[in-house]
Formats: structure tokens, sequence, C-alpha cells
């Protein structure tokens, strides 16, 4: 049946837009997870017209098809099943129209995340949504992923910021959803399809929100001798009615690894350190930033280092941006989880956190989004360890556990995919998992566009396999 | 909250029908109305998150929220419920967001008289489909919501109308020079804005501006509501105030008829087909063409 598709593919988009060699194949079987499937056949469409005759043959077919951008997901969305064909958007990266006076910008999925914000930074603005991957990640994938990142804390994830979505459904239909007037008519399609992982169909055009970049900013790096004492901050500076523009913690693992591979001047004696950024008007951030030294000072901070200029707050962002990297000298291995609690339970979470990890006689390195309660618990490992891949798994479903039952959800950011879909009844009940099902079957009655994700599934997907080799690049 | 109550008054096989306090066109007549729990359930300032029945007044958080210095991005009037269902933004929807974002977490009663769980109770969370933008401006066709879980912000240390004469110039300049204003209102001839934060920033960005402050910004009541894309404002006539930078227009005249793509009257039927498959659930609501 393949070949079938293959040829009726080649007549619809050209030759040199599908690819079907098995070296090539293999490059598209994973994402940034540690899961891999089986492509059956990849397209790179340039515009909506090619990604709709794609579809429209996987429509003929009955055959599932799975959108991807540039793989960077770390929950395994994009990984194609049961030999999918894999919609590239790679080939889709026009920055159709920038509209500066209503702050507004027009895109093809496939535009790169930093792309964007590089092309209207002559403007004063960029797109608020910063991944840690946002040098590689599209903003396709942002919308099917409702991508975040450090400033989604003021200025709010993917959602927020895209106003409307031109999208080819399971159908082969062309339908634009939301509008770039305030209130469209009807349902908000637009926000459904925002997180839909590309279950919902795939976005051809997206209509962005842009932000002017604040007229101040100011970063200061605080630590910390006892961890607790450097969560408590976290909520405190919120109740204390500051919303920081990003509020990352990281932890002495993270700090001296990070250290070792950036030289910023970490304090690496430090149990945990926070970076505060706050950004705005001028009297706002230094009001906002004495808020956060006096309470950062009540909770008995060790320093309080504020940048100084632009050269060194860039090293500061750099040193929280650099995790990975540095997390390579220490294990060759690592999983990466993500999970959201609330931000007065991050003391004893994390307590939890490092009681689990030492139960199973792993490493751990904190470096996440405290301001939002957006935990990114790194387990560090070595594979050929007789029995430590099984230790990471349970310790990992203990972790997501312990966040829900702390009054936390699944996920913040990375989205379910493959990996957390049979975690989705820690949070939902069925007849809550059957309204996301009905979502899902309204836009795609067939269950065509990348079938097997998010929900929880009695479907072998036997091809869904564990990597015997780490993805070769990730972003935390 | 305990919604076994609520849920068996919607439960049944006949059209039933929510009521609120009828700020926004109310219940649907004629059909059996049934009122969704009312009363704050738990407030978590350092959270920025609030829970409460549906039925609770809009009046009633704000006021909460005040002793907390905090605030929600919510028009202030009828019932929380009812303004997320409508899905109306406020004011200052420039500044503060759509109403849209404000909903973390809803208990809603489907039309099968189950309680079905949307969302989640953090801040942040892309934990499976995203059901509750779905179900902001719904207009109750597709559930009755029953408690919700929102998103509150810290209330602003000052917050201060200015206005300025503004005939010749695109309206946008001005925009651009306020940076980031909590609301730009342009009635083709005057510019009206909301500046929020420390003082001295206010007052420094609206005398770079060339605007002095005023008690008042014109009156919205008794216009329609147009929305149109905010490139277009520009070109508007006629008597209006338009909210620069979002597009929503407050306008004598009734707003032009909107014709909906096809493709979005298709999903919106399959939505409507899969959650209330016998049309109980508000009967006569059609959401493309109804405005509260």
């Amino acid at each position: 049946m393949m070949a079938g598709v293959v040829a009726d593919l080649r007549h619809a988009i050209g030759d040199d837009g599908v690819h079907d060699r098995p070296g090539e194949l293999s490059l598209y079987r994973k994402d940034a997870s540690n899961m891999e499937g089986v492509a059956g056949v990849v397209c790179f469409p340039r515009d909506t017209e090619q990604v709709r005759r794609c579809v429209d043959v996987a429509r003929r077919h009955q055959t599932p098809f799975t959108a991807r951008g540039s793989g960077t997901g770390l929950a395994g969305g994009a990984i194609p099943l049961d030999e999918a064909i894999v919609i590239s958007t790679s080939k889709m990266t026009s920055i159709e129209s920038v509209d500066v006076a209503t702050r507004r910008a027009w895109v093809q999925p496939g535009v790169l995340n930093l792309d964007l914000t590089r092309t209207v930074a002559p403007f004063g603005l960029h797109f608020a949504p910063d991944p840690s991957s946002q040098q590689v990640c599209t903003i396709g994938g942002n919308v099917a992923n409702n991508a975040g990142g450090p400033h989604c804390l003021s200025e709010g994830v993917t959602s927020a910021h895209v106003l409307a979505i031109e999208a080819v459904l399971a159908d082969a239909s062309v339908v634009t959803l939301g509008g770039e007037d305030p209130e469209p008519a009807g349902y908000d399609l637009r926000g459904a399809f925002v997180g839909s992982e590309g279950m919902c169909g795939i976005a051809t055009k997206i209509c962005v929100r842009l932000t002017p970049d604040p007229p101040a900013v100011a970063t200061a790096l605080v630590d910390f001798a006892d961890i607790r004492a450097g969560a408590s901050t976290v909520s405190a500076i919120i109740a204390a009615g500051v919303v920081p523009a990003a509020l990352e913690m990281m932890d002495r693992q993270c700090l001296v690894a990070v250290e070792a591979y950036v030289h910023a001047g970490l304090p690496v004696d430090a149990a945990c350190a926070l970076l505060v950024e706050v950004a705005g008007e001028e009297e706002a951030v230094r009001a906002d930033m004495e808020v956060c030294r006096r309470v950062a000072g009540e909770h008995g901070c060790t320093t309080f280092r504020l940048a100084a200029d632009d050269a060194e707050r860039a090293l500061l962002w750099k040193a929280r941006k650099s995790a990975f990297g540095a997390v390579a000298r220490i294990k060759p291995n690592y999983y990466l989880h993500d999970t959201v609690v609330p931000r007065r339970v991050l003391p004893d979470v994390l307590d939890q956190v490092y009681e689990i990890v030492a139960r199973h006689d792993l490493q751990v390195l904190n470096v996440f989004h405290a301001g939002d309660g957006n935990l990114h618990p790194l387990l560090v490992y070595d594979r050929r360890e007789p029995g430590v891949t099984e230790r990471v798994a349970a310790a990992g479903r203990e972790i997501v556990t312990a966040s829900v039952a702390a009054g936390g959800v699944l996920s913040g950011e990375h989205g379910i995919g493959l990996e957390k879909r049979e975690l989705m009844p820690l949070m939902f009940d069925g007849v809550s998992l059957a309204a996301q099902a009905a979502l899902r079957s309204a836009f795609d009655p067939d269950g065509i566009a990348n079938p097997f994700k998010v929900l929880p599934s009695a479907s072998s997907c036997a091809d869904v396999q564990a990597l015997a080799e780490p993805p070769a690049d990730a972003w935390i | 909250m305990d919604l076994t109550a609520f849920a068996d008054e919607v439960a049944g096989t006949e059209p039933v029908t929510i009521a609120g306090m009828a700020t926004r066109g109310g219940a649907v007549s004629g059909v059996r109305a049934v009122s969704a729990p009312s009363g704050i359930e738990w407030i978590e300032p350092d959270e920025m998150t609030l829970c409460c029945g549906a039925a609770t007044p809009v009046a009633e958080i704000d006021a909460t929220l005040a002793e907390h210095g905090q605030e929600i991005a919510v028009p202030p009037s009828g019932t929380i419920g009812g303004a997320l269902a409508v899905g109306r933004s406020g004011i200052r929807r420039l500044g503060y967001g759509p109403v849209r974002d404000v909903l973390l977490q809803v208990r809603y009663v489907s039309a099968a008289g189950d309680v079905v769980t949307a969302g989640g109770p953090t801040v942040k969370n892309v934990t499976g489909f995203d059901l509750c933008r779905l179900l902001v401006g719904s207009q109750g066709t597709l559930g009755f919501f029953g408690d919700v879980i929102v998103r509150t912000r810290p209330r602003p240390a000052h917050e201060q109308w200015f206005h300025v004469a503004w005939p010749s110039v695109d309206p946008h300049d001005l925009l651009a020079a306020l940076n980031r204003p909590v609301a730009l209102l342009w009635d083709g001839t005057q510019c009206w804005a909301l500046l929020a934060g420390q003082l001295a920033d206010i007052e420094r960005i609206a005398a770079g501006a060339g605007m002095s402050p005023v008690a008042e910004r014109p009156s919205l009541e008794g216009r329609h509501r147009w929305s149109v894309a905010p490139s277009t404002l520009s070109a508007l006539s006629g008597d209006f105030v338009a909210e620069i930078g979002v597009g929503v227009v407050h306008h004598r005249e009734p707003a032009p008829v909107r014709v909906p793509d096809p493709g979005v009257v298709a999903l919106t039927n399959r939505l409507k087909a899969r959650f209330d498959p016998t049309g109980r659930l508000n009967p006569g609501i059609d959401v493309l063409h109804d405005g509260p």
C-alpha cells in the first residue's frame, strides 16, 4: 500500500518533495524524546495547497499523517507511528507579512521562533514565547505544543500570542480558525487547535501577536544556602504583587555543572540560585527589583547579584540556557521531566524529587521555570549500567505522580505526546477524557491526523520503542 | 465544591437553559432554567488563582481580590460564569489580555448530566487538549459551567485616563508612543488612553505623548459592538469609539453582517453534535450569528 501512497504523493507535489529512501526515513523516526517510531514516507510541501494535496492523499488511502517542524519536541508528539506519512514544514519558512502598527505578523509554520524575533527586532518588537529551543524550533511546532519558555511567566504561553490559524484539516479542507479581529463569531476554534499536538490538522499559516520590547530590563542572580528558602522566595515575590518577566531556578548540582561549562561566576557553593528578571517601564523595573531584593533578603539570600550591564545579563542567561550542554559532562544520558505544581508547594515537591531520585540511586539536576511552578527535573544516567533505564522510568513516574498529588498537572510546556498519554487518567476521569476525544473527533472524524497521541490508547502501537541511543540534540 | 446537585438539575432529556444575573442577554426563554452554584471556594493570592462557583458575581470576586491587592481581567458585571460563557473582553483587553486567557480550569455539566473537568488548577498547563479555550465564548451550548479556577493579576499601583485631541494622524502612532497602554480609545478626532503602573512612568509617558489627565473616558453605553481587524480601524467612519490595537468598535450603527467560512460552520456543527447531540443545552442559540 505504501508504494501507492508514495506514487500519489509524488503526483501531488512532485518528486523532489517526496522522500522514501530508508536512510532518509530513519531521520524522521524520532524527535528529541527517547522514543522512536517508523516513517512510511516524508513530504516537504512548500505552501498551503501542497499540504492540502499531501493530506488529501492520506485521506484517500486512510493512512495516518504526522506533521513535523524541527523535531525538538520532548514528548514524542512528532514521532510517526505505523508508517505514517510525515509532513515536514521545513520548506515553509516565509514570514508573509509584518504589521508594525498593529503588532502582528503572518508566518508559515516552518519559520523558526528566533528568526521571527530577529526579523521584527528592528521595529522594537519580539515574539514572546521563548522556549529554550528557540534557535531551532518552529512557530508551527510552538502552536502544536502551546509552547512556553522563561518569559511566558509575564507574557503568557503561545496560545496568548496566536490570533488566527489557517489549517488543513484531516478531510483536506482548508479553514481559517480565529481571525485578526478580536471576537470572531462562534467557538474559539483557534484556541482549541493550539496545543492539539498535530491531532486536529496542520497549521499552514499563523497570525501571531508581536510584543513591544521593554524599555527597561533588570536581571539578578540570587543565591541561597537552603533550597527551601530559595523555593519559598518564588511564591513570596508573586505574593508581594510582582510578576517578574522571568523567574528561573537552578539547584547546586546544576550550578556546578553549568559553571564548569560556561564560567559565568555562578555561586557553586549555594544550595540554589534564582535568576530574576523584571522588565517594563523604568520606574516600574526599579520598584519591582527593589521588592525582589527585599523579599529575597527576608528569606535569607546569601548574595543578590544585579547584572551591571547587557553583557552580564547575557552571561547569566547563557548560564541558564546552557544547562543541556553542561549535563553531558556528568553522564552520557538524561531524561527530562516537565510538570507544574502550585508555587507554594515547590519546596515540598523539590524535597520529594530529591527523595525519589536518591531512593532509585540516581542523580538529578533541577533547572526550571520556578515562577510558574514549572519543574524540569533532569535525571542523568549512563544507560550502560545494568537496570538503570528501568530505575529512571520508575523515578520519573513517581515524580509525575507526586506533582499531580500536590495539586499539579502532567505537563507545563512539553505536551503529552506518546510520553505521558497513559498518565492522563491521573488528572482526568473517563467522561473528561471522552470530552477531549470528542473535540479531536470533531476536527478529525476519521482519526488520521497524528493518531494515538495525547489520549490513553488501547491500540497496540507496538512500533514505539525506547531509543537505544540518546537524541543528538535537545533543549531544556 | 460539590457539583452533584447541579449536575442532577441539568440532567434529563428535555431542553434546559442556564440563568445567571441576566446582564448579558439572560437565559433562553420558555425553557426550564437552572443556576450554577455561587460563592468563592478559595483564593490563593501567591498562586494568583481563585476558585468559585460559576454563578458568583464578578463584583463579589472583585471585592474579595481587592483585599489582596489583586484583580481579574473580566468585565465587571453579572456572574463569572456568564462572563466566561459569553467571552466578551472588557475595555482593558489591550493591556491585560482577553477574557479567554483567564480560565485555568472549569468543571462543567455536560448534556448527558456528567461533571466534566477541563484544564487544570495551575497557571501553566498543556495537559491534553485545551477545552477551556473552546468553552469560553461557547454561550452554554456545549456544557454549563459549575465551578471555575481563574487567573488573577496584581492590581497596578496607579491607573489614570489621559486625553488628547488626535484629529488627523493615525492613532497607531500614539499606540507606539505609549508603548503598552492598558487601553487606547479613538473616536476619529480624540484619543483616550488608560495608563497603569508607577506614577512617575505614567506621567512621563503621557507627557511625552502630549496627553493630559482626564476624569472619564467616553461612555460606551447604547452602542453596537463590532469586531474588526485593528488594521482597518483608521478607515472607520460615523459615530464610533474604537479600541486601538484590539479591534473592538463601539458604534452607533449595527455591526456589519458577518458570513462565516463554510469550514468554520462545519466544524461548529460537528462540535455541537458531539457535545450536545440532541441540542438540549441553551436551545436556539446559534453561536455563529447570535451575539449577546
